[in-house]
């Protein structure tokens, strides 16, 4: 009896010590599988281990299965502390359902709300409290072009869509095809996204997606945006419908293709093929603004102190500059701090840094807005993207429904 | 299954009769009570869910048939069922010629019948998913057939089917009848073999041409497998979700878009649960209706006295 109940008591201080010394487990929900991915959070992991913390990796494969599975237990109240998210509206009922803590005391201390584009403050904050901790700038609307096939084309680097256009028979003349497109409904709507801007500026983006505004769709600039995206189809090869992006920057970066415009995620497949940018191949932002999209974290409601101290910690270390620097060099994006150094960053992440110092031409990118917008718009724009018979005035016609017809 | 069902149809009014074993029903209730929870149990949340305002997260107000009308002008969702409605049929025709004229073919105790058994059956060990990026391969301009044949000079001859709208969905058939003609050869290659051969001679004494054998006192014979075989097919008619997303993402544009694709998108990517509840709702109403003369036919008629 007596040796028992020294056990359990030993037990108990087992037990006891580490939560008191240690132990601040947090478990990370995420979708960063692939090789570059992994890296870019091992980042995070490594700066929380040797904050103290311990990291438990929650890696599921997909955006769309990791927050399926994060949301069900959330609302099955089993959550992780930590969970990823794409910045913009995905987590916004589940703030507005009271499931996610806001992280405000750590935001004050740092002074997220001056460091931070206010683009992304804007993401990141619900009624004015923080609820989401972004970690990344991803462009959205960069023409990535191959040198060599622009010099034996006889061209130089397109600055705009009207370029392209321009530039579009000497490159075919040439054997190349002068546009890799990845004909897959999303990347149909990011390209559109991009002309929109070009055409009409944020001013006209923001009408759209933002204030939903019908009128800004019949716009002569948003028919003129649609007439040039009508334009672009003549200039992909026909194995583009269905193509995925990178087998699409493939090209590109093969030599068969003269250009793709695909966000700078696709840089990544440029520098696992050994190419540095400004030489082999060249980045440009289109013009009008630059389209920004990128991840958030956001951390479900707990009770456990132990718990919410983890949270707190992971929050301020996300966004300390030396993690934010180390993080985006192998996530292949920019950092969404604004008084980071990136001299030690590649040429294209260096100029979508210069671009997000001026805030006119930050745009937050579709995925900011209603989901249900962003697909209802998209299913238009593909449509039309394929079927060149559809008009103008029709495809405005089925635009403007599809903006009706969404939350 | 419904071959067993078939076979036993002449007990079945006798066996009503008789009460279960406590032991049997005991075994049975784990059963019951999966299907009474997950299968109807979800069915009626998710019809229930069809008259909310969902988006991202349940909830349970009320707002008639709202997401009924918007569902209804939907384009993509009438085109996706249009879709499903060529799809099903042209598969489901094309399974079934191929598959009995492949099953006949094995029955004329050909050398190498294994071989050909097993080459035949062989695309059905494979998922739709693996099946759907074969052919995008094949079936891509710049990488498959079409590229091989004008490359050897045939530029006349062009195999963009998967890639051109009008004839996406006929692509996607050849696919799925690739991959699903040697399950419905193989069930009907057991009922040939199953065949009185005493019938084969009478026929033969008769001097009735063998062809016409076939088509008249073998295929009425094959009933009951040509149900099974079909009720099989229209089960991956109605559940086809995953050779489209491999194969073609439902594109070019929405051209080849399917009932099942549209409920998921909008159920998570979209954060749209009314919407893809409705769609998921409407989809349970036409398989009732499919359903409904086959469930008649075999459960309610039988207990009327005659």
């Amino acid at each position: 009896m007596k040796t028992l109940r020294q056990a359990l008591l030993a037990t108990c201080v087992v037990i006891a010590l580490p939560a008191a010394a240690v132990a601040q487990d947090a478990e990370v929900l995420h979708w960063w599988t692939s090789g570059g991915e992994s890296a870019a959070v091992k980042v995070f992991a490594d700066a929380y281990t040797g904050a103290g913390g311990n990291w438990i990796d929650t890696a599921i494969a997909g955006g769309q299965n990791a927050r399926n599975a994060g949301v069900n237990r959330i609302v099955g109240g089993n959550p992780p502390t930590v969970m990823q998210f794409n910045t913009g509206e995905q987590f916004s009922e589940l703030v507005a359902n009271g499931l996610l803590r806001d992280v405000d005391s750590v935001a004050k201390a740092n002074n997220w709300s001056d460091v931070l584009p206010k683009a992304v403050v804007d993401a990141a904050t619900r009624d004015g409290s923080f609820y989401a901790v972004p970690v990344n700038i991803h462009g959205q609307n960069w023409l990535f072009t191959n040198n060599d096939v622009l010099q034996k084309s006889g061209v130089e680097a397109p600055q705009s869509f009207a370029e392209l256009i321009a530039a579009a028979p000497k490159i075919k003349e040439a054997g190349f095809t002068p546009l890799a497109h990845g004909g897959q409904n999303w990347q149909d709507h990011v390209l559109f996204d991009a002309v929109v801007l070009e055409t009409g500026g944020p001013d006209l983006f923001l009408k759209i997606y933002r204030d939903k505004d019908t009128d800004a769709a019949e716009s002569d600039e948003f028919r003129q945006a649609a007439e040039t995206y009508g334009k672009l189809r003549a200039l992909t090869d026909e194995g583009s419908p269905g193509r995925s992006w990178n087998e699409t920057t493939n090209l590109v970066l093969t030599g068969k293709a003269a250009a793709q415009l695909m966000g700078d995620w696709a840089k990544g497949e440029f520098i696992a093929a050994g190419l540095t940018p400004g030489k082999e191949y060249g980045c440009t932002i289109m013009p009008g603004g630059y389209m920004m999209g990128g991840d958030v974290f956001v951390f479900p409601k707990v009770d456990d102190e132990a718990a919410k101290a983890a949270q707190d910690k992971m929050a301020e270390l996300m966004l300390s500059p030396e993690v934010q620097v180390a993080f985006n060099m192998k996530k292949g994006s920019v950092p969404v701090r604004l008084d980071v150094d990136v001299s030690a960053m590649d040429q294209c992440a260096q100029a979508g840094m210069k671009a997000l110092q001026d805030p006119a031409k930050q745009v937050a990118s579709h995925n900011f807005y209603s989901p249900d917008l962003v697909g209802t718009t998209r299913d238009v724009i593909t449509q039309y993207w394929s079927a060149p018979e559809m008009g103008t005035d029709e495809f405005v016609e089925n635009f403007v429904s599809a903006m009706e017809a969404a939350y | 299954m419904t071959t067993i069902a078939t076979t036993e149809e002449p007990t079945a009014p006798a066996r009503r009769r008789r009460r279960m074993p406590l032991a049997a029903a005991i075994a049975l209730v784990p059963a019951a009570i999966i299907v009474a929870v997950v299968y109807v149990g979800c069915m009626i949340w998710t019809v229930r869910l069809s008259f909310t305002s969902s988006r991202l997260l349940p909830n349970l107000d009320f707002v008639g048939f709202s997401q009924y009308e918007r569902l209804l002008s939907n384009t993509r969702f009438l085109t996706s069922v249009e879709n499903i409605v060529l799809f099903g049929v042209l598969f489901i025709a094309a399974c079934l010629v191929f598959g009995f004229l492949m099953a006949v073919f094995i029955d004329q105790r050909i050398r190498g019948e294994a071989l050909f058994r097993t080459i035949f059956l062989y695309p059905y060990s494979m998922s739709f998913i693996v099946t759907g990026l074969v052919w995008q391969w094949v079936l891509n301009p710049t990488l498959g057939v079409e590229d091989t044949l004008h490359k050897l000079g045939l530029t006349f001859i062009d195999v963009d089917w998967a890639v051109n709208r009008d004839t996406v969905v006929y692509a996607l058939v050849l696919a799925a009848v690739w991959h699903g003609a040697g399950l419905v050869m193989a069930i009907l290659l057991a009922g040939l073999r199953g065949v009185d051969a005493d019938l084969w001679k009478a026929a033969r004494v008769d001097g009735i041409p063998t062809w016409r054998v076939y088509t008249s006192i073998v295929l009425p014979l094959l009933g009951p497998m040509i149900v099974t075989a079909v009720v099989l097919l229209a089960i991956s008619v109605a559940r086809l979700y995953d050779l489209v997303v491999a194969m073609t993402g439902g594109g070019p544009g929405i051209a080849s878009d399917v009932p099942a694709k549209f409920v998921m998108d909008h159920l998570f990517e979209r954060s749209n649960i009314g919407l893809a509840t409705s769609a998921a709702t409407m989809m349970l109403i036409t398989v009732a209706i499919v359903l409904a003369p086959w469930v008649y036919a075999r459960y309610v008629r039988p207990q009327v006295p005659r």
